[in-house]
């Protein structure tokens, strides 16, 4: 059992390298579910309408990615993909790509329940003062509806935060591969996973009591 | 002049045939009343109106312009045309204020100062004057739907719609949403009315229409109506509601 002292010496020589991988975790994030939203967003509403075509887009997308693991979807946008099309990705880029397509396939179906869950007659309501079916989303229905998401929101934005960890698959240096980096040289797999452990939670609980304090904030009505 | 022309109307869900050739029209600062047994077709005939229901069937003329032509513009359209609905359909998360001014602000580009007049105004009119800052969840029924006509009114609608507007209320507070209606009829309002109050339609009614399994049976003015109905459904169904 090593002593207190030292595992608080390991852990602090391996801080910067944890912290920059820290960064690239919520960067990669950030990054991929605003990204998300919109998608999931547009592919929620695609899901609702009356055209066939725009519907069965929404639900082969959502069928395929929910269908199929991350991981896999992560190697082929890496690895897959460039050997077939004449791209060439970044760790970094394929990276926001496969998280980004992940969480709207789960938002698409949080936006769909939470549209659906606002009763029709606002809609009617809206269409019969003359505004048009966009512009009554835009003003009634998704404010409300929005409210709604907050909480299955947040429990997918915890769900991706995780996911990225996946990423350390592809190379990619964010906060799982980089505590991998320092172990393989240090040998002190115990603390630095407890401390890549740590650094995981404080993002996931910040983002939690952010987003208790935003259910409180919009609480109105 | 012809507010609302109605020609050989149909509308079906599905195989059922809610509507079956219904004729009718409306006249300039005319209220009429539709009265009828529950499911015989009221609510759908008037959602046809403003094209809330899609015919399957007919023709229906909004001041001359036809309503069904994928040319028409139907969001316009529709700024002539308010509706009142049975269950009120206030937007929740907007202040009274803003659920009146939303639509001139939006639709007709008023400023916010001179959209607050209006609502001012027609808050006002409907008796509510103090309530603009309440979100509509502290509102009583009768409240609620004073502020829905409110809304509809802001607009500036040429014919007003109501589908049941006292049908949700506890019924003290019929009175007070029937006072209102009164009133616009009185200032010459072109309106359709679907309701269950007879004593309403008697009163304020120019015509009313009897409808009875997705066909008008009959209709006429109050007293002749009321009074003295010609056909057999209707002197069944009066019997059991007067
Ligand atoms: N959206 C709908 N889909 C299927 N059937 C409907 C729909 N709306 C109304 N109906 C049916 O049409 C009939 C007439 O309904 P409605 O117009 O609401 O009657 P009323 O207003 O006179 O009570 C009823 O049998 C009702 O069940
Ligand atoms: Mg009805």
């Amino acid at each position: 059992m090593p002593s207190i002292m030292e595992t608080i010496n390991i852990i602090l020589d391996g801080l910067p390298t944890l912290l920059k991988g820290m960064g690239v975790t919520i960067e990669v994030t950030v990054i991929s579910l605003i990204l998300a939203m919109v998608i999931g967003l547009v592919l929620g509403v695609f899901s609702i309408t009356k055209s066939k075509v725009l519907r069965m887009i929404s639900t082969v997308f959502v069928d395929i990615i929910r269908g199929t693991p991350l991981l896999v979807q992560i190697l082929f946008i890496y690895f897959g993909l460039p050997s077939v099309i004449d791209i060439s990705l970044t760790a970094f880029s394929a990276g926001v790509i496969a998280i980004t397509v992940n969480a709207a396939a789960y938002l698409v179906e949080i936006f769909r329940a939470g549209i659906n869950s606002i009763d029709k007659g606002q809609m009617e309501a809206g269409r019969s003062l003359g505004f048009s079916y966009g512009q009554t989303m835009r003003l009634i229905i998704l404010p409300q509806a929005i409210r709604r998401m907050i909480p299955a929101f947040v429990n997918q934005f915890i769900v991706s935060i995780k996911d990225t960890s996946l990423l350390s698959a592809i190379g990619l240096a964010e906060l799982t591969l980089s505590g991998q980096s320092i172990y393989a040289a240090n040998f002190h797999a115990f603390e630095i996973l407890f401390a890549v452990g740590v650094l995981y939670f404080v993002i996931i609980y910040s983002l939690t009591l952010l987003s208790r304090w935003l259910e409180r904030r919009l609480d109105v009505a | 002049m012809k507010m609302i022309e109605v020609n050989h109307l149909k509308k079906s869900f599905g195989k059922l045939e809610v509507l079956k050739d219904i004729n009718m029209n409306v006249n300039e600062q005319e209220v009429v009343c539709v009265i009828g047994p529950s499911g015989s077709g009221k609510s759908t005939l008037l959602r046809c109106m403003n094209l809330l229901e899609e015919p399957t069937a007919g023709d229906i003329f909004i001041e001359g312009d036809k309503l069904t032509d994928s040319k028409t513009n139907i969001n316009e359209l529709r700024q002539r045309l308010g509706m009142v609905f049975q269950q009120f359909n206030l937007f929740p998360h907007m202040t009274v204020m803003e659920n009146i001014t939303l639509g001139p602000k939006r639709l007709k580009g008023k400023s916010q100062s001179e959209a607050k007049k209006i609502g001012t105004q027609l808050l006002e009119k409907v008796g509510l004057v103090d309530k603009g800052d309440v979100y509509p969840d502290k509102l009583s029924g009768g409240q609620k739907q004073r502020v829905a006509m409110a809304r509809a009114l802001a607009m500036e609608p040429h014919i007003m719609l109501f589908d049941e507007p006292t049908s949700a209320l506890d019924p003290e507070m019929v009175g007070e949403v029937l006072q209102v209606m009164q009133n616009l009829a009185e200032e010459g309002m072109t309106m359709t009315i679907v309701t269950h109050e007879m004593g309403f339609a008697k009163e304020v009614a120019d015509r009313v229409i009897f409808m009875d399994e997705g066909f008008i049976v009959e209709q006429g003015t109050p007293a002749e109506l009321f009074d003295n109905p010609q056909n057999e459904r209707t002197q069944a169904f009066l019997s059991k509601v007067l």
